[in-house]
Protein backbone atom coordinates (compact mmCIF):
# COMPACT_ATOMS: atom_id res chain seq x y z
CA UNK A 1 0.00 0.00 0.00
CA UNK A 2 1.66 3.42 -0.61
CA UNK A 3 2.07 5.84 2.26
CA UNK A 4 -0.19 7.96 0.71
CA UNK A 5 -3.36 5.83 0.53
CA UNK A 6 -2.26 4.63 4.09
CA UNK A 7 -2.34 7.98 5.53
CA UNK A 8 -5.87 8.82 4.21
CA UNK A 9 -6.96 5.38 5.31
CA UNK A 10 -6.02 5.54 8.61
CA UNK A 11 -7.85 9.34 8.63
CA UNK A 12 -10.90 7.42 6.93
CA UNK A 13 -11.18 4.72 9.84
CA UNK A 14 -10.96 7.97 12.39
CA UNK A 15 -7.78 6.59 13.85
CA UNK A 16 -5.14 9.20 14.80
CA UNK A 17 -2.05 9.79 13.12
CA UNK A 18 1.30 9.45 15.95
CA UNK A 19 4.39 11.30 15.52
CA UNK A 20 7.05 9.43 12.71
CA UNK A 21 3.85 8.77 10.87
CA UNK A 22 4.42 9.25 6.84
CA UNK A 23 2.36 12.35 6.34
CA UNK A 24 1.90 14.86 3.27
CA UNK A 25 3.86 17.62 3.37
CA UNK A 26 0.78 20.16 3.32
CA UNK A 27 -0.39 17.93 6.18
CA UNK A 28 2.73 18.49 8.35
CA UNK A 29 2.40 22.57 7.83
CA UNK A 30 -1.03 22.65 8.06
CA UNK A 31 -0.51 21.06 11.57
CA UNK A 32 2.75 23.12 12.29
CA UNK A 33 1.09 26.32 11.39
CA UNK A 34 -2.15 25.11 13.75
CA UNK A 35 -0.35 23.95 16.59
CA UNK A 36 2.10 26.86 17.33
CA UNK A 37 -0.69 29.51 16.49
CA UNK A 38 -2.64 28.17 19.51
CA UNK A 39 0.55 27.53 21.39
CA UNK A 40 1.34 31.54 20.93
CA UNK A 41 -2.04 32.15 21.68
CA UNK A 42 -1.78 30.44 25.24
CA UNK A 43 1.46 32.41 25.59
CA UNK A 44 0.86 35.73 24.51
CA UNK A 45 -2.55 35.34 26.42
CA UNK A 46 -1.00 35.25 29.75
CA UNK A 47 -0.56 39.40 29.45
CA UNK A 48 -3.86 40.56 29.36
CA UNK A 49 -4.89 39.01 32.44
CA UNK A 50 -1.28 39.34 34.28
CA UNK A 51 -1.63 42.77 33.87
CA UNK A 52 -3.97 42.47 37.03
CA UNK A 53 -2.45 40.48 38.98
CA UNK A 54 -0.41 42.96 41.68
CA UNK A 55 -3.42 44.87 41.41
CA UNK A 56 -6.20 42.08 42.06
CA UNK A 57 -8.44 42.94 44.92
CA UNK A 58 -7.78 40.53 47.41
CA UNK A 59 -5.47 37.93 48.25
CA UNK A 60 -7.92 34.61 47.15
CA UNK A 61 -8.50 37.09 43.60
CA UNK A 62 -4.31 36.82 43.29
CA UNK A 63 -3.94 33.09 43.67
CA UNK A 64 -6.96 32.47 41.11
CA UNK A 65 -5.31 34.41 38.86
CA UNK A 66 -2.07 33.59 39.26
CA UNK A 67 -2.81 30.12 38.70
CA UNK A 68 -4.82 30.86 35.78
CA UNK A 69 -2.04 32.41 34.40
CA UNK A 70 0.32 29.57 35.20
CA UNK A 71 -2.47 27.45 33.18
CA UNK A 72 -1.72 29.50 30.11
CA UNK A 73 1.75 28.69 30.13
CA UNK A 74 1.09 24.93 30.69
CA UNK A 75 -1.26 25.29 27.79
CA UNK A 76 1.50 27.24 25.77
CA UNK A 77 4.00 24.49 26.78
CA UNK A 78 1.79 21.47 26.44
CA UNK A 79 1.21 22.42 22.65
CA UNK A 80 5.11 23.22 21.58
CA UNK A 81 5.71 19.52 22.52
CA UNK A 82 3.07 18.65 20.40
CA UNK A 83 4.21 21.15 17.61
CA UNK A 84 7.70 19.47 18.70
CA UNK A 85 6.50 15.95 17.48
CA UNK A 86 5.89 17.01 14.19
CA UNK A 87 9.81 18.18 13.69
CA UNK A 88 9.00 21.91 14.51
CA UNK A 89 12.02 23.76 16.57
CA UNK A 90 10.49 25.67 19.59
CA UNK A 91 12.98 28.13 19.75
CA UNK A 92 12.66 29.01 16.11
CA UNK A 93 8.71 29.23 16.73
CA UNK A 94 9.61 31.44 19.35
CA UNK A 95 11.25 33.70 16.94
CA UNK A 96 8.73 33.49 14.22
CA UNK A 97 6.40 34.68 16.66
CA UNK A 98 8.72 37.45 17.78
CA UNK A 99 9.29 38.13 14.23
CA UNK A 100 5.48 38.38 13.56
CA UNK A 101 6.28 35.34 10.72
CA UNK A 102 3.30 33.57 13.06
CA UNK A 103 0.02 34.66 14.29
CA UNK A 104 -1.58 34.52 17.55
CA UNK A 105 -5.56 35.19 18.17
CA UNK A 106 -6.55 38.61 17.37
CA UNK A 107 -8.72 38.38 20.67
CA UNK A 108 -5.11 39.22 23.03
CA UNK A 109 -4.81 42.17 21.33
CA UNK A 110 -7.47 44.13 23.34
CA UNK A 111 -6.49 46.16 26.44
CA UNK A 112 -7.75 44.88 29.89
CA UNK A 113 -8.72 48.30 31.36
CA UNK A 114 -10.47 47.41 34.61
CA UNK A 115 -10.56 44.08 37.02
CA UNK A 116 -14.07 43.31 35.75
CA UNK A 117 -12.03 42.34 32.43
CA UNK A 118 -10.83 39.93 34.30
CA UNK A 119 -13.99 38.31 34.93
CA UNK A 120 -15.53 38.55 31.44
CA UNK A 121 -12.29 37.37 29.69
CA UNK A 122 -12.59 33.99 32.10
CA UNK A 123 -16.01 34.18 31.13
CA UNK A 124 -16.37 35.17 27.41
CA UNK A 125 -12.88 34.37 25.99
CA UNK A 126 -12.17 31.32 27.58
CA UNK A 127 -15.80 30.28 27.07
CA UNK A 128 -15.35 30.77 23.43
CA UNK A 129 -11.79 28.79 23.50
CA UNK A 130 -13.79 25.79 24.95
CA UNK A 131 -15.91 25.77 22.09
CA UNK A 132 -12.91 25.96 19.93
CA UNK A 133 -11.31 23.59 21.56
CA UNK A 134 -13.63 20.58 22.71
CA UNK A 135 -14.09 19.32 19.28
CA UNK A 136 -10.22 19.36 18.77
CA UNK A 137 -10.02 16.97 21.42
CA UNK A 138 -11.13 14.46 18.20
CA UNK A 139 -8.33 15.72 16.15
CA UNK A 140 -6.66 13.51 13.93
CA UNK A 141 -3.02 14.60 14.93
CA UNK A 142 -2.49 12.16 18.13
CA UNK A 143 -0.39 14.80 20.20
CA UNK A 144 -2.43 17.41 19.31
CA UNK A 145 -5.81 15.93 20.57
CA UNK A 146 -4.03 14.59 23.61
CA UNK A 147 -2.97 18.40 24.34
CA UNK A 148 -6.27 19.49 24.20
CA UNK A 149 -7.81 16.95 26.25
CA UNK A 150 -5.58 18.18 29.19
CA UNK A 151 -6.52 21.79 28.19
CA UNK A 152 -10.23 21.33 28.22
CA UNK A 153 -9.72 20.03 31.70
CA UNK A 154 -8.47 23.04 32.67
CA UNK A 155 -10.25 25.37 31.15
CA UNK A 156 -13.51 24.61 33.07
CA UNK A 157 -12.03 26.12 35.86
CA UNK A 158 -10.94 29.23 33.97
CA UNK A 159 -14.66 29.76 33.07
CA UNK A 160 -15.82 29.05 36.20
CA UNK A 161 -13.82 31.57 38.07
CA UNK A 162 -14.86 34.62 35.51
CA UNK A 163 -17.88 33.73 35.63
CA UNK A 164 -18.18 34.17 39.51
CA UNK A 165 -15.82 37.43 40.19
CA UNK A 166 -18.27 38.99 37.85
CA UNK A 167 -20.95 37.34 39.64
CA UNK A 168 -19.69 38.39 43.07
CA UNK A 169 -19.38 42.44 41.44
CA UNK A 170 -23.02 42.18 39.99
CA UNK A 171 -24.26 41.41 43.66
CA UNK A 172 -21.79 45.12 44.65
CA UNK A 173 -22.56 48.72 44.00
CA UNK A 174 -23.98 50.20 41.30
CA UNK A 175 -20.31 51.12 39.89
CA UNK A 176 -19.33 47.45 39.87
CA UNK A 177 -22.38 46.57 37.75
CA UNK A 178 -21.36 49.19 35.12
CA UNK A 179 -18.32 48.20 35.13
CA UNK A 180 -19.31 44.91 34.08
CA UNK A 181 -21.82 45.94 31.79
CA UNK A 182 -18.54 48.16 29.97
CA UNK A 183 -16.37 44.62 29.73
CA UNK A 184 -18.77 43.32 28.48
CA UNK A 185 -19.66 45.54 25.61
CA UNK A 186 -15.84 45.70 25.18
CA UNK A 187 -15.46 42.03 24.67
CA UNK A 188 -18.62 40.88 23.29
CA UNK A 189 -17.51 41.09 19.65
CA UNK A 190 -13.80 40.15 19.59
CA UNK A 191 -14.64 36.92 21.38
CA UNK A 192 -17.04 36.19 18.20
CA UNK A 193 -14.31 37.50 15.86
CA UNK A 194 -12.24 34.58 17.71
CA UNK A 195 -13.55 31.77 15.56
CA UNK A 196 -12.12 32.76 12.59
CA UNK A 197 -13.54 34.87 9.49
CA UNK A 198 -17.26 33.27 8.08
CA UNK A 199 -16.89 30.12 6.33
CA UNK A 200 -17.50 31.94 3.15
CA UNK A 201 -14.07 33.65 3.30
CA UNK A 202 -11.92 30.70 5.50
CA UNK A 203 -9.41 30.00 3.33
CA UNK A 204 -8.10 26.68 5.62
CA UNK A 205 -11.67 25.10 6.57
CA UNK A 206 -12.36 22.78 4.09
CA UNK A 207 -9.26 20.77 3.78
CA UNK A 208 -8.93 20.67 7.43
CA UNK A 209 -12.23 19.07 8.01
CA UNK A 210 -11.22 16.91 5.02
CA UNK A 211 -8.12 16.12 7.45
CA UNK A 212 -10.46 16.01 10.10
CA UNK A 213 -8.04 18.00 12.17
CA UNK A 214 -10.90 20.43 12.44
CA UNK A 215 -14.25 19.31 13.30
CA UNK A 216 -16.96 22.18 13.12
CA UNK A 217 -16.49 24.82 10.65
CA UNK A 218 -15.94 28.83 12.44
CA UNK A 219 -20.01 29.78 11.51
CA UNK A 220 -21.31 26.39 13.27
CA UNK A 221 -19.01 27.07 16.43
CA UNK A 222 -19.93 30.76 16.55
CA UNK A 223 -23.38 30.06 16.88
CA UNK A 224 -22.79 27.36 19.30
CA UNK A 225 -21.01 29.91 21.54
CA UNK A 226 -23.57 32.40 21.39
CA UNK A 227 -26.83 29.95 22.06
CA UNK A 228 -24.78 29.09 24.84
CA UNK A 229 -24.09 32.38 25.98
CA UNK A 230 -26.98 33.74 26.34
CA UNK A 231 -28.33 32.67 29.20
CA UNK A 232 -25.48 33.01 31.09
CA UNK A 233 -25.81 36.81 29.99
CA UNK A 234 -29.37 36.82 31.53
CA UNK A 235 -28.55 34.69 34.51
CA UNK A 236 -25.96 37.55 35.11
CA UNK A 237 -27.79 40.27 34.64
CA UNK A 238 -25.94 41.72 31.61
CA UNK A 239 -27.15 42.93 28.09
CA UNK A 240 -24.77 41.39 25.20
CA UNK A 241 -24.79 44.67 22.82
CA UNK A 242 -25.80 43.72 20.27
CA UNK A 243 -29.88 45.17 19.28
CA UNK A 244 -30.31 42.34 17.02
CA UNK A 245 -29.69 39.57 18.98
CA UNK A 246 -32.69 37.61 19.39
CA UNK A 247 -33.89 33.85 19.53
CA UNK A 248 -35.11 32.45 15.98
CA UNK A 249 -37.64 29.38 16.73
CA UNK A 250 -37.49 28.67 13.02
CA UNK A 251 -34.10 28.03 13.83
CA UNK A 252 -33.87 27.22 16.89
CA UNK A 253 -30.86 28.93 17.32
CA UNK A 254 -29.99 32.72 17.95
CA UNK A 255 -29.57 35.48 15.45
CA UNK A 256 -27.41 37.98 15.84
CA UNK A 257 -25.69 41.01 13.85
CA UNK A 258 -23.24 41.55 11.62
CA UNK A 259 -19.57 41.38 12.71
CA UNK A 260 -17.12 44.09 12.03
CA UNK A 261 -14.89 42.02 9.53
CA UNK A 262 -12.95 45.19 9.07
CA UNK A 263 -11.89 45.49 12.34
CA UNK A 264 -11.19 42.05 12.35
CA UNK A 265 -8.45 41.99 9.58
CA UNK A 266 -6.79 45.54 10.97
CA UNK A 267 -6.09 43.30 14.01
CA UNK A 268 -4.78 40.07 12.72
CA UNK A 269 -2.52 42.22 10.02
CA UNK A 270 -1.11 43.96 13.53
CA UNK A 271 -2.92 47.31 14.14
CA UNK A 272 -4.73 46.27 16.64
CA UNK A 273 -4.96 48.35 20.51
CA UNK A 274 -1.93 46.30 21.93
CA UNK A 275 -0.26 44.10 18.77
CA UNK A 276 3.36 45.85 19.20
CA UNK A 277 2.88 45.78 22.97
CA UNK A 278 2.35 42.24 23.16
CA UNK A 279 4.80 41.19 20.99
CA UNK A 280 7.50 43.93 22.63
CA UNK A 281 6.71 42.05 25.30
CA UNK A 282 7.54 39.11 25.09
CA UNK A 283 10.37 39.39 22.91
CA UNK A 284 11.57 41.37 25.84
CA UNK A 285 10.80 38.58 28.26
CA UNK A 286 12.92 36.05 26.18
CA UNK A 287 15.73 38.16 25.70
CA UNK A 288 15.74 39.13 29.88
CA UNK A 289 16.13 35.10 29.67
CA UNK A 290 18.88 34.34 27.66
CA UNK A 291 21.61 34.87 30.33
CA UNK A 292 19.37 32.25 32.72
CA UNK A 293 18.91 29.58 29.73
CA UNK A 294 23.02 29.94 29.00
CA UNK A 295 24.00 29.84 32.57
CA UNK A 296 21.69 27.16 33.20
CA UNK A 297 23.42 25.43 30.22
CA UNK A 298 26.77 26.18 31.36
CA UNK A 299 25.97 24.56 34.68
CA UNK A 300 24.53 21.36 33.46
CA UNK A 301 27.63 21.50 30.89
CA UNK A 302 29.96 21.61 33.96
CA UNK A 303 28.47 19.17 36.62
CA UNK A 304 28.32 16.50 33.79
CA UNK A 305 32.23 17.34 33.12
CA UNK A 306 32.66 16.51 36.70
CA UNK A 307 30.99 13.56 36.81
CA UNK A 308 32.89 11.79 33.66
CA UNK A 309 36.19 12.82 35.27
CA UNK A 310 35.67 11.39 38.52
CA UNK A 311 34.25 8.14 36.98
CA UNK B 1 16.91 29.50 22.97
CA UNK B 2 14.96 26.76 24.71
CA UNK B 3 16.31 24.45 22.03
CA UNK B 4 19.25 24.79 23.54
CA UNK B 5 18.22 22.68 26.16
CA UNK B 6 18.04 18.71 25.73
CA UNK B 7 14.40 17.51 25.24
CA UNK B 8 12.77 14.80 27.57
CA UNK B 9 10.07 12.70 27.12
CA UNK B 10 7.63 13.14 30.61
CA UNK B 11 6.15 9.88 32.19
CA UNK B 12 3.70 10.05 35.55
CA UNK B 13 2.05 7.29 37.38
CA UNK B 14 -1.32 9.08 38.19
CA UNK B 15 -1.74 6.82 41.40
CA UNK B 16 -0.30 3.65 43.18
CA UNK B 17 -1.06 0.62 41.38
CA UNK B 18 -1.12 2.25 37.69
CA UNK B 19 1.86 2.22 35.35
CA UNK B 20 3.75 5.57 34.15
CA UNK B 21 2.04 6.77 31.41
CA UNK B 22 3.76 9.18 28.37
CA UNK B 23 2.15 12.89 29.41
CA UNK B 24 4.83 14.22 26.87
CA UNK B 25 7.82 16.34 26.52
CA UNK B 26 9.98 19.66 27.95
CA UNK B 27 13.22 21.08 27.54
CA UNK B 28 15.63 21.32 30.66
CA UNK B 29 19.23 22.22 30.96
CA UNK B 30 19.47 18.69 33.19
CA UNK B 31 18.11 15.82 35.07
CA UNK B 32 16.87 17.73 38.36
CA UNK B 33 15.33 20.72 36.10
CA UNK B 34 13.66 18.24 33.86
CA UNK B 35 11.85 16.71 36.89
CA UNK B 36 11.41 19.85 38.72
CA UNK B 37 9.57 21.31 35.24
CA UNK B 38 7.46 18.05 34.92
CA UNK B 39 6.36 18.48 37.68
CA UNK B 40 5.65 21.74 37.58
CA UNK B 41 4.22 21.51 34.08
CA UNK B 42 2.12 17.96 34.38
CA UNK B 43 1.08 17.68 37.73
CA UNK B 44 -0.73 20.94 39.32
CA UNK B 45 -3.88 19.39 40.08
CA UNK B 46 -2.63 16.34 41.62
CA UNK B 47 -2.45 14.37 38.60
CA UNK B 48 0.91 11.97 39.94
CA UNK B 49 2.60 10.79 42.43
CA UNK B 50 6.03 9.56 40.65
CA UNK B 51 7.58 11.34 37.29
CA UNK B 52 9.98 10.03 35.37
CA UNK B 53 12.21 12.03 32.73
CA UNK B 54 14.43 10.71 30.31
CA UNK B 55 16.30 12.84 27.13
CA UNK B 56 14.66 11.98 23.92
CA UNK B 57 17.65 11.14 22.39
CA UNK B 58 18.36 7.76 25.14
CA UNK B 59 15.05 6.39 23.31
CA UNK B 60 15.42 4.11 21.36
CA UNK B 61 11.98 2.77 19.16
CA UNK B 62 10.51 0.91 17.08
CA UNK B 63 9.53 2.01 13.57
CA UNK B 64 6.47 3.63 13.86
CA UNK B 65 4.87 1.32 11.41
CA UNK B 66 2.06 -1.22 13.03
CA UNK B 67 2.28 -3.39 9.99
CA UNK B 68 5.80 -3.76 10.19
CA UNK B 69 7.83 -6.81 9.82
CA UNK B 70 9.09 -6.79 13.19
CA UNK B 71 6.18 -7.47 14.66
CA UNK B 72 5.25 -10.61 12.43
CA UNK B 73 6.77 -12.65 15.20
CA UNK B 74 3.50 -12.56 17.03
CA UNK B 75 0.92 -12.48 14.04
CA UNK B 76 0.79 -16.44 13.59
CA UNK B 77 0.80 -17.46 16.95
CA UNK B 78 -3.02 -18.15 17.74
CA UNK B 79 -2.45 -20.36 20.31
CA UNK B 80 -0.98 -17.93 22.04
CA UNK B 81 -4.99 -16.55 23.02
CA UNK B 82 -6.81 -18.70 25.09
CA UNK B 83 -10.11 -18.82 22.77
CA UNK B 84 -7.50 -21.03 20.13
CA UNK B 85 -8.55 -23.66 22.75
CA UNK B 86 -12.04 -25.63 22.95
CA UNK B 87 -13.29 -26.55 26.25
CA UNK B 88 -17.06 -28.43 26.17
CA UNK B 89 -19.19 -26.04 27.74
CA UNK B 90 -19.85 -28.19 30.68
CA UNK B 91 -16.48 -28.10 32.31
CA UNK B 92 -16.41 -25.08 35.19
CA UNK B 93 -14.55 -22.23 36.26
CA UNK B 94 -12.11 -22.03 32.81
FE1 LIG C 1 -5.64 28.08 27.66
FE1 LIG D 1 -7.90 29.38 29.65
Amino acid sequence: MSLELKFEETIAHDQRIEPRDWVPDAYRSTMVRMIAQHAHSEIIGMQPEGNWITRAPSLRRKAILLAKVQDEAGHGLYLYSAAETLGADRGELTEKLIAGKQKYSSIFNYPTLTFADVGVIGWLVDGAAICNQVPLCRSSYGPYARAMIRICKEESFHQRQGYELLMTMMRGTPEQREMVQEAVNRWWWPSLMMFGPPDADSSHTAQSMAWKVKRHTNDELRQRFVDMTVPQAEALGVTLPDPELKWNAARGHHDFGEIDWAEFKQVVSGNGPCNAQRVAHRKAAHDDGAWVREAAAAHARKIDERQRSAA
Amino acid sequence: MSSDWPLYEVFVRGKRGLNHVHVGSLHAADDEMALHHARDLYTRRNEGVSIWVVKAADITASSPDEKDPFFAPSGDKVYRHPTFYDIPDNVPHM
